[in-house]
Parts: structure tokens; C-alpha cells; sequence
């Protein structure tokens, strides 16, 4: 066991896998000497060579194309797009190729590659280096989207995406990259994907949230303890494949559910977890299903980002209305 | 024609002057007098003041990450003395300079880089796009923006901007491309400061120049000392002069080197060296303009004193947009729609609830 923080963890994982896996190659914006502009890939051109972790040139569409190319020729590449905002280039690629491979093909090519990128806000940054994409790649048929709230699970799913034969997308919070530390294994281990989490058994309501948010929450819950309300946690771990099984189980037992996340409210993960209530567990509610959620606007700069981003008060002030309600 | 005397796909430099400030090219030294040469130096250097101030301002935690132009001032003040008020720039994110020039305020730059979008609303000028962090992605708009001028039969020219590394993106050879095919007219810059965040140039293009993609596209390009404003001077004002005339686009090369860091996040010690970084030092355009202005007898003076007068001015400008009203939430939801639904309304609504809870458990 050692000590790490998200990135430490992630480095460590890419680490494992390129000892083991001689396919897999690691390339993407200043992923190479640099080791990422957050040092997530550090230290790995030197350990790998260049051949195996490099630089690309400035093309985000380029990045996932030739990493498709790769994927459907014996490699299993893990590339890095350097922000949630700089991903849409790369978007036809995803939707149009990266997603359907397998099913156009009929199997006879897979698309083995990851995709990461970390993703959300409340970093004080400038446009397009603050958002919550996962609803626009989880609503792509033939895409998994995994995103780790802690060191540990950044670890061992990302170890299981690189091990998928379908392509995944993998969100790294990058506002918990380092504030969270924890001790981790530094041994191989997997984390499986498409399976949530509960962290905190509870029996009052049903909090789902992921990635950076769930650290929100568990403050939050600092709150509600306090105000005699009893919070069943989950972390979803996954978006796609969606664990129904673990939040239908949980809603039918509390009878409430809040979810908290980041993006924008309308047609997002929380549209599809009140869905997925409604439909499974619809007699056992006691209260109206509640998102905690961004406003159907752009992430702010800095000095609005504060009204946009979720509190642990707002989480707690939203808690408690569905208990009382 | 310079397009011809500095044919990119034989790797040729366009210079007038040299590291020293001596005139190495006559034949296309432009006449301009010494009131405009002092102009020029006096922009450079309170282009260079208030870049400096900026990474200040950031390492004081007054304001938030920003990307220095240290060391591309000659490029930028000698496009902003070509480029008129109804001509058109369409910045990438490194083109400070270029923006004070077309009427940008400084209050307005800053405005941005503390966090608040009224900084890209830049109402004292005229014809200026924001600045576009999406890479390579502004110059398909200036394009666009040149078929309107060509439609509406203007006498406008559009300046779009853009780095070494946006050059790989799809969406620059989609810009040039449709440029070239319309007739329209543009001036695309690419600043080649050499690095894009970490890459040097040399991986990310396999060209031998950034100015030879223009061939391939049918249009003049041209490689240019981005370090010599007088090169640049008449560089943009040919390059201007052509497609005004509408012959359509023209794609110019400022070679030059980025001094500081890719913003004020990055550290370059982890991909270059320092020897480098001192090689360059010698190409400095404020010191070589100076060079030039010594040799010809055209002095500025008290210099020390202007210097003095500019931080003045630019810790004015930033105090102002310090002191800007504050963010409401209303600046949040107003300017996302024209028209804004009734969903935005609800959802505003709401968080007033939440707040007007939080004000009372106070």
C-alpha cells in the first residue's frame, strides 16, 4: 500500500498495464514529455519509450481516429484528450465510428481503446476547461463511461477499462485530482465496471452521485446526520452500463431519492436515474424523485461559478425538502 | 512581390532588419516616418508592460490563469497598425496586443481573466470576436465572416489568428480551403512561437515551413521574422493590399518565439532548455527595434519614465476591472438565450428559493 492522490493512482494503473500489455500504446497532447498537463501520464515515455507514449499533434479528431485505427489493427491504445471542452472535436469520431465498430462489423472489429479526459468545474478556469459531458457520451449506444470519485477505484476501473474489448470513456474529476488522498494498492486489482457502490448504508432517502461530487456529498451528509436524517450514498461508478439493479434496491428500501451531479439538468444522468426510479420502483416512493443539478447553462468563469456549482448546503437544503416533503 | 521574392516552399525568411537592428533588406524597408516608428516601439512596450503586469497580477492570486505575449509584441503591434477599424480580427487566446490595438481595453482583457464574461464584450470596439480557447475553430468564422464582406460588397478585411499547433487541427485546413475556393478576404496569421503548451513545432508538422501549407490550398504564403516589426509591417500591409483587392486569402508565417510560458499554469523548464530560451533572447523584437531606432538617430525620451507611466495606467485599467459591479446571479442565466425559456426561468427561480433559505438559517 502506498499513499497516493487521483493522479498518482491513474499514473499507476497506466503504469501496471503497459509492464503487462505490450499493445498498448499511450498518446494524446503533451502526454509525453510533459506527462500531461496534469502529469497523470509522467514519467511514463521515460519508463516505455516513445514509441509506446507520445505526443500528438494538435487534433483532437485525430487523436480518436487513429486511435480507432489502431484499436480495430491488434493495439489497445489509451489516448488522452487534455480537457472535457476539447473533446468535441473528437466527437465524430466517437459517435460515428468508435461507438458502432463492433456491431458494424459484426464483430470482426473491435474498438479495445480508451478514451480519457478529466472533466468539471470549480477550478477557477477559463471556458471550455469546466464541464460535465458524461450525459452527451452516455447517451451514445455502443460507448461505456466510467468516472471514479476516489484514488483507489481511478485505479482499479481504469485498469478494467483498458481490459474491455468495448471502447470506454473515462472521466477523471480533475478538481479532486489531487485533494483527495488515500491509500492504494500497488499491486494490479480491477474494480468491475458497470457496477455501482453504496458507501453509506442509510434509511431515509437515496443520494446517487459520482466523480468529484460524492466528497460534496459525504459534507452534506455532515448535515443531515446532524439534523436526524438517515442517507443511503451511492456512487455510481459507471454511467453506461447503469446499475439499476443497486439504485432500484436502494429507492424501493428508502422511498426517496436526490441526485446530485454537475452537468446541466435537462436530458442528463439525473433525467435518466428519476426515469430509471419511476419506472422500477415507482410504488415505493414517498416523495417526488429531486436532481441536484447545474443550471441548463454554460459553465461560468470564475467569479459565477460559485451560483453554479453544487454546495454541500444546497445538497443538504434539498435532502431534507424530499424527507419532510 | 514579396510573395515571389519569399516563396515558402524554398524556406525563405522575409527580414528587413537583423538581430542588430541593421537593415539587411533595403529594397523593402518601408517608409514610414520616425513619429510612426516611435509609435510603434511605444505600443510594443506598452504591449510588453501590461503582459508582465498580467503574469504579476496572476502570481499576486489577483487574477486567474492568463497566457503571456512575451516576445511576439512586433508581429501583433504591426498587424494592429494595418488592420483599421471596420477590418475584422478574429483572435485565438495570445493575441493581447493585436486586441489593445483594434480598441480593446485592458480593464476588458482583465475583466476576462478575473473570471467574469463582460470582459468579452469589448464595447469600445469595433468588429472583434472574443477570444476563442476551442483550438484552430475561430478561423472557419473569420472565413465565414469573409463571405459576408464579399456578399455585402464591404471594404472589409478579416484577420483571424492562430498558433504553431492549431495548424494540425482539422479545422485550419477547412478555413484556408473554403477561403481560397470563395475568393474571400482573409489574412490568416499563425503566430509560430514554436511551442504548442509543450510540443515543439518540429512534431508537429513534418512541412518545412508552417507557410507552405498555403500552396497547397492555392493561396500566397509567406514566412516572416515575426521578431521584425518592419518585416511584419509590410508583410500585413501586402498581404492586406491583396486581399482588399479581392484576390482572396493570404496566409502569413510570424516566426517568433513565446518567452514565457504557454499561460501562467505551465512550466517550460519541463520541456526546453534554459540555452535555448537564451538563444533567443538576442531576437528580442522591442530590443531589436530599439537597435534599429539608435543606429537611425531615433531616440525615445526618458524612457525609464514612460515605463513609469504605463504601469500607472495599466494598474488603473486592472484596478478598474477589479472593482467591476459583482457577478449576480442573473449574469449567469441572461445571455444564454436571446429570449431566455421558461425551463431557465424555473430553474433560476428555484436556486433564489435556496438561497433566500440559506440567507435565513444565518
Amino acid at each position: 500500500m502506498s499513499v497516493m492522490t487521483m493522479v498518482q493512482a491513474i499514473n499507476n494503473a497506466l503504469d501496471i498495464k503497459l509492464a503487462e500489455d505490450k499493445s498498448i500504446v499511450m498518446f494524446g497532447e503533451d502526454v509525453g514529455v510533459e506527462g500531461g498537463v496534469f502529469r497523470v501520464t509522467e514519467g511514463l515515455q521515460k519508463k516505455y519509450g516513445v514509441e509506446r507514449v507520445f505526443d500528438s499533434p494538435l487534433a483532437e479528431s485525430a487523436i480518436v481516429g487513429t486511435g480507432l485505427g489502431m484499436a480495430m489493427s491488434g493495439l489497445r491504445p489509451v489516448v488522452e484528450l487534455q480537457f472535457d471542452g476539447f473533446t468535441y472535436p473528437a466527437f465524430n469520431q466517437i459517435i460515428s465510428n468508435v461507438s458502432r465498430m463492433n456491431n458494424r462489423t459484426r464483430g470482426r472489429f473491435k474498438a479495445p481503446m480508451v478514451i480519457r479526459f478529466p472533466y468539471g468545474g470549480a477550478i477557477n478556469a477559463i471556458e471550455h476547461h469546466s464541464e460535465s459531458p458524461e450525459a452527451l457520451y452516455a447517451h451514445i449506444p455502443g460507448i461505456k463511461v466510467v468516472i471514479p470519485s476516489t484514488p483507489h477505484d481511478a485505479k482499479g476501473l481504469m485498469i478494467s477499462a483498458i481490459e474491455s474489448d468495448d471502447p470506454v470513456i473515462f472521466m477523471e474529476p480533475k478538481r479532486i485530482y489531487r485533494a483527495i488522498k488515500q491509500e492504494v494498492s500497488e499491486e494490479k486489482f480491477t474494480i468491475p465496471i458497470g457496477k455501482a457502490k453504496v458507501l453509506t448504508e442509510g434509511s431515509d432517502v437515496t443520494v446517487i452521485a459520482f466523480g468529484a461530487l460524492i466528497r460534496e456529498c459525504q459534507k452534506a451528509m455532515v448535515m443531515t446526520k446532524a439534523a436526524g436524517i438517515s442517507v443511503e450514498l451511492i456512487d455510481l461508478r459507471t454511467i453506461y452500463p447503469i446499475d439499476r439493479e443497486t439504485i432500484v434496491n436502494s429507492i424501493k428500501k428508502t422511498g426517496r431519492v436526490v441526485i446530485v451531479a454537475e452537468a446541466s439538468e435537462s436530458f442528463s444522468v439525473g433525467a435518466e436515474l428519476m426515469a430509471i426510479a419511476n419506472e422500477e420502483a415507482f410504488l415505493s416512493l414517498e416523495a417526488p424523485p429531486k436532481r441536484v443539478m447545474g443550471f441548463d447553462t454554460i459553465v461560468p468563469l470564475a467569479q459565477g461559478e460559485p451560483f453554479y456549482m453544487i454546495s454541500p448546503d444546497r445538497i443538504f437544503y434539498e435532502i431534507e425538502k424530499t424527507v419532510r416533503y | 512581390m514579396i510573395f515571389k521574392d519569399f516563396n515558402p516552399a524554398e524556406d525563405k525568411t522575409f527580414r528587413i532588419i537583423d538581430d542588430d537592428g541593421k537593415v539587411i533588406n533595403k529594397t523593402y524597408l518601408p517608409e514610414l516616418d520616425n513619429a510612426t516608428i516611435i509609435k510603434a516601439y511605444q505600443s510594443m512596450l506598452f504591449a510588453r508592460v501590461a503582459d508582465q503586469m498580467a503574469v504579476s497580477y496572476q502570481r499576486q492570486g489577483r487574477m486567474y490563469t492568463y497566457p503571456p505575449i512575451l516576445g511576439q509584441e512586433a508581429l501583433q503591434i504591426a498587424a494592429g497598425m494595418i488592420i483599421r477599424e471596420e477590418d475584422w480580427l478574429v483572435p485565438a487566446f495570445r493575441e493581447m496586443g493585436v486586441m489593445l490595438a483594434k480598441g480593446v481595453t485592458l480593464k476588458e482583457i482583465f475583466l476576462y481573466y478575473l473570471g467574469n464574461e463582460e470582459g468579452s464584450n469589448f464595447s469600445n470596439a469595433n468588429h472583434v470576436l472574443p477570444i476563442c480557447v476551442p483550438i484552430g475553430s475561430q478561423l472557419l468564422h473569420a472565413t465565414g465572416i469573409a463571405y459576408s464582406v464579399k456578399y455585402q460588397k464591404k471594404d472589409e478585411v478579416v484577420f483571424p489568428f492562430i498558433g504553431d499547433g492549431g495548424t494540425s487541427e482539422g479545422d485550419f485546413s477547412e478555413a484556408l480551403n473554403y477561403a481560397a475556393v470563395w475568393q474571400v478576404p482573409v489574412v490568416f496569421t499563425i503566430q509560430n512561437n514554436q511551442y504548442a503548451i509543450s510540443v515543439p513545432v518540429r512534431n508537429q508538422t513534418k512541412s518545412v515551413n508552417l507557410a507552405v501549407k498555403a500552396v497547397a490550398f492555392g493561396m500566397p504564403g509567406i514566412k516572416v521574422d515575426g521578431n521584425d516589426f518592419f518585416a511584419m509591417y509590410v508583410a500585413y500591409k501586402t498581404a492586406f493590399d491583396y486581399a482588399r483587392a479581392g484576390n482572396g486569402p493570404v496566409l502569413i508565417e510570424a516566426y517568433t518565439y513565446r518567452k514565457g510560458a504557454h499561460t501562467t499554469s505551465d512550466d517550460p523548464s519541463k520541456y526546453r532548455t534554459k540555452a535555448e530560451e537564451q538563444s533567443w533572447e538576442k531576437a528580442d523584437p522591442l530590443e531589436r527595434m530599439k537597435k534599429f531606432m539608435n543606429i537611425n538617430g531615433i531616440s525615445i525620451e526618458n524612457e525609464e519614465a514612460l515605463i513609469e507611466q504605463y504601469k500607472a495606467e495599466v494598474d488603473k485599467q486592472f484596478e478598474e476591472a477589479e472593482n467591476f459591479r459583482p457577478y449576480e446571479l442573473e449574469d449567469v442565466f441572461n445571455h444564454m438565450y436571446v429570449e431566455m425559456p421558461e425551463d431557465l426561468k424555473r430553474q433560476k427561480a428555484n436556486y433564489e428559493q435556496y438561497l433566500s433559505w440559506k440567507e435565513k438559517r444565518k
